[in-house]
């Protein structure tokens, strides 16, 4: 505890940020024991502790975007995994916090509970991507196709068992605590799994829409950072009074030039741009297409206004380029409400950090709260601006649908292309 | 001033039986009831309450049945909006809350948001041809879920923008309620909206048989009642559990009797856009067409017959049947145990001798999901109509290759006839 509230005074923080000492120093703050590695601690230890801290932070923000690289590198069932582990450690972190609020530690059952509500909903959710993504490979195994057929029947009984064991364990005077932690796990899933299975989808969708904009959230944090710390004068918002508008409008438009840079360069690249695929023979993942429209450099005027600054009439970009703009000034001006909101929840139940998992930076969650927003953003301008729904998944619904439904939805198909020309009426019906 | 987060804080860690009730709301039974009523005793008089509203209940729902489908969903729209309010009451009750600023305001528009959400994919799936034609209606339901997003969003700033010091876990927490009765109300009554709109009677035939189990499993336990079931309710029991049981299949298999034979009910709810009315005239699907079944040796004996006449559907009513006995009452321990978590005799007391609106809908909302589950599941595959709305907003090249892979399947499967010109 000393050591927290000795770093918050390090950090250069304002008079209102001291008030919230008190807060912290008040009821019930979570103790965070020093996780720094003992040979950081060792290499560092002629350093004051000021500098002490800006290393452990320099050091292990460089390793976490060397890891990225890495995991990149390695494909996308590994990111998948990865996307995973993180999703699990949020939610563990989120429930630890739940239970050191509360004291209820041991309420019974409840520890399972909470994980046996995870698996459910993790098994949901990857049910129906596995059914969408890799469907050939559904059709063929016997035991995966039933599965798959009655797919959201199994996910509701165990879900309906989890919360019949629920009743089940209710304990007289302990009904108020095991309704609250319900309600938490409840929510925790809701933020954490959904999010974290949109990132998957957007994945698929080619790993440039999951690199763009984790990427873009990250670079605005560390530059409204560092706009913040040479620049910043003006407080942005109570919530987090190291936020700064210099910071935030610097960090804004550092992102868009960020964003246009690395969409530039990820767009020359198949393996970024592809959707993700199963390949049946191969058993592996393929990213390898004809790159869409989307990818293919076109030539675009110059608005009159920019050309007196720029001096060229036209220029040659990637349409991704100007979504890429879209999505980081979502990263810049909405995301960070993400941040505030988790400032706030730490606030409410005054813990300085999610966890203590990573030195410098705090918990898994303190790193990921701007990406929630973002992951399902970018879900949702994928689904209304990008591409319609997915053909393969439309077809295998297509085949599960009555004879006479099937027959109705093919001629009205067919009367549609007739109508718009791209099917000549002269074709065999 | 006062830190309602620090007193939150002593308030939480303390346990169930230190916490203060929550006051009874007032008696609200009508002025009539009560001078019709004087005579009687303070039970006599409870009893006739209840059998009186429980009465009115059901002509009201009979009512409505017959005003047609439309009603129906302004019913459920009406119910869910009042189980909301009585939920997020109880939830300013309890955490003496009310003054939260723009509290108030952010619940209803949440409300608003996640309505706006469903009955958008709703009107889009089911209006198809009357939204084709309105240009307006075009543009919102091809961007819809991007607005509804927008929507969220901005209740999502707002609320963040809202914390304000010494209150920030009262919000947190109120956040959360709202989140939390949004996934149970709102989510469930569409899930009732899409049941009705596959034909009345998945409407009707769920919701009785929760309603004949309540009543049923009442008498069993008034008349024979002995071995308590569960701490939670104390108030039922093993012989109330196990009679309601039998007398809901016994029911739900002649309800559906009665029920399959309409086209009123078997059909699936339809806009028709020339008449701009709802229309259920179908030809009945093979579960509504009595069939042959021949009695397993067991029931032979029993019953003396080898074969009987029934609708396919009347064997769906009895897999109906038995969740709505067997976990429909793990909804209402469910809300038991928050009634007691919270000290709170009943939700509200909008039904005078019921309580609240959510009492009587407790055990209904599992029952909901399960029935939408079970027609997805078992019934019918996904929504003919929303399929052909996808497919024809995809891509031209996407939609010529399925339209090439589907005429080949079809072809193969006979069920088109390749054409014979050369």
């Amino acid at each position: 505890l000393q050591e927290s509230e000795s770093e918050n005074k390090l950090d250069g923080e304002t008079a209102s940020d001291s008030e919230s000492k008190s807060e912290f120093g008040g009821s019930s703050p979570v103790p965070s024991s020093d996780d720094t590695p003992e040979v950081l601690n060792r290499a560092l230890s002629n350093l004051s502790s000021r500098w002490k801290n800006w290393w452990v932070r320099g050091i292990l923000t460089l390793a976490m975007i060397t890891f990225f690289f890495i995991i990149i590198y390695l494909g996308p069932m590994v990111l998948m995994t990865i996307v995973m582990c993180v999703q699990i450690k949020c939610f563990h972190e989120i429930i630890t916090i739940g239970y050191n609020v509360y004291h209820s530690y041991d309420l019974p059952w409840f520890r399972t509970l909470s994980w046996y509500f995870l698996l459910c909903v993790n098994y949901f959710f990857y049910g129906e991507t596995v059914t969408d993504y890799f469907f050939t490979l559904v059709q063929r195994e016997e035991p995966l196709r039933i599965l798959s057929k009655y797919h959201r029947f199994i996910s509701f009984a165990l879900y309906l068992t989890g919360f019949c064991m629920f009743v089940l364990s209710l304990v007289k005077k302990h009904y108020r605590l095991q309704f609250y932690m319900f309600g938490w796990t409840h929510v925790t899933l809701l933020i954490v799994v959904t999010q974290s299975h949109l990132i998957i989808h957007n994945l698929f969708e080619g790993m440039i829409w999951f690199i763009v904009p984790i990427s873009c959230v990250i670079c605005n944090d560390i530059m409204a950072y560092m706009f913040g710390f040479f620049f910043g004068r003006t407080p942005l918002i109570k919530l987090s009074p190291k936020k700064t508008w210099e910071g935030f409008i610097g960090g804004f438009f550092s992102t868009v030039l960020f964003g246009l840079l690395l969409s530039y360069v990820m767009s020359g690249y198949r393996c970024f741009t592809c959707p993700v695929e199963f390949n049946n023979d191969t058993n592996s993942f393929t990213v390898d297409c004809e790159p869409s429209e989307l990818f293919q450099l076109q030539e675009y005027n110059i608005p009159v206004v920019l050309q007196s600054v720029v001096g060229w009439k036209t220029v040659r970009m990637y349409p991704f380029q100007i979504h890429s703009i879209a999505l980081s000034t979502f990263a810049s001006l909405i995301g960070p409400f993400g941040g505030f909101f988790a400032s706030g929840f730490k606030r409410a139940f005054k813990i300085k950090d999610f966890a203590n998992t990573i030195p410098g930076h705090g918990g898994i969650m303190d790193r990921f709260d701007c990406q929630y927003l973002m992951a399902t953003f970018v879900n949702v301008y994928i689904a209304s601006f990008i591409r319609g729904p997915n053909p393969s998944k439309l077809i295998q619904q297509f085949l599960t649908l009555r004879p006479d439904q099937q027959l109705h939805i093919f001629n009205t198909l067919k009367a549609h292309l007739v109508d718009r020309g791209i099917l000549g009426s002269l074709e065999d019906a | 001033e006062v830190d309602l987060d620090e007193r939150l804080h002593e308030l939480d860690l303390r346990s169930d039986s230190d916490i203060p009730d929550v006051p009874p709301p007032t008696d609200s039974t009508p002025e009539i009831l009560k001078r019709a009523l004087s005579g009687l005793s303070a039970r006599w008089k409870n009893w006739w309450i209840r059998g009186i509203l429980s009465l009115a209940m059901i002509s009201g729902f009979f009512l409505i049945i017959y005003l047609g489908s439309f009603m129906l969903m302004l019913l459920v729209l009406s119910i869910q909006v009042k189980c909301y309010h009585e939920i997020i009451t109880i939830g300013y009750r309890v955490y003496h809350s009310y003054d939260l600023p723009w509290f108030r305001s952010l619940s209803w528009y949440f409300l608003l948001c996640v309505n706006y959400f469903f009955y958008g994919e709703t009107v889009a799936d089911y209006f198809a041809t009357f939204v084709q034609r309105r240009e307006q209606l075009q543009f919102l339901i091809r961007y819809h879920r991007f607005i509804s997003f927008a929507l969220y969003l901005t209740g999502f700033c707002m609320f963040v923008l809202s914390l304000v010091k010494k209150h920030y876990r009262l919000q947190f927490y109120m956040f959360a309620w709202t989140h939390v009765t949004l996934l149970i109300t709102v989510t469930q009554s569409h899930l009732v909206i899409q049941n009705l709109f596959e034909g009345m009677i998945w409407f009707l035939v769920p919701i009785s048989s929760v309603i004949c189990n309540d009543i049923t499993a009442y008498i069993f336990g008034f008349f024979f009642g002995r071995t308590p079931l569960i701490k939670l309710s104390p108030k039922k029991t093993w012989e109330g559990f196990i009679g309601g049981f039998f007398s809901t299949v016994v029911f739900g298999f002649i309800f559906s009797y009665f029920l399959a034979q309409h086209q009123y009910f078997v059909c699936p709810v339809e806009y028709n856009s020339e008449t701009n009315r709802f229309v259920t005239e179908c030809e009945p699907s093979e579960l509504f067409q009595m069939k042959k079944y021949s009695v397993p040796p067991l029931l032979q004996a029993v019953l003396g017959w080898e074969t009987v006449n029934m609708y396919p559907f009347q064997m769906h009513s009895f897999a109906l049947s038995t969740f709505a006995s067997l976990i429909g009452p793990f909804g209402g321990f469910f809300a038991s145990g928050f009634k007691r978590a919270f000290k709170i005799k009943d939700f509200a007391d909008t039904i005078p001798g019921h309580g609240g609106i959510m009492d009587r809908f407790d055990c209904q909302y599992l029952m909901a999901t399960f029935v939408h589950v079970y027609i997805t599941s078992f019934i019918r595959g996904p929504n003919p109509s929303k399929l052909l709305k996808q497919l024809l907003i995809l891509q031209p090249e996407q939609q010529l290759s399925v339209y090439k892979t589907l005429k080949s399947h079809l072809i193969e499967k006979g069920i088109l006839q390749p054409s014979l010109r050369g």
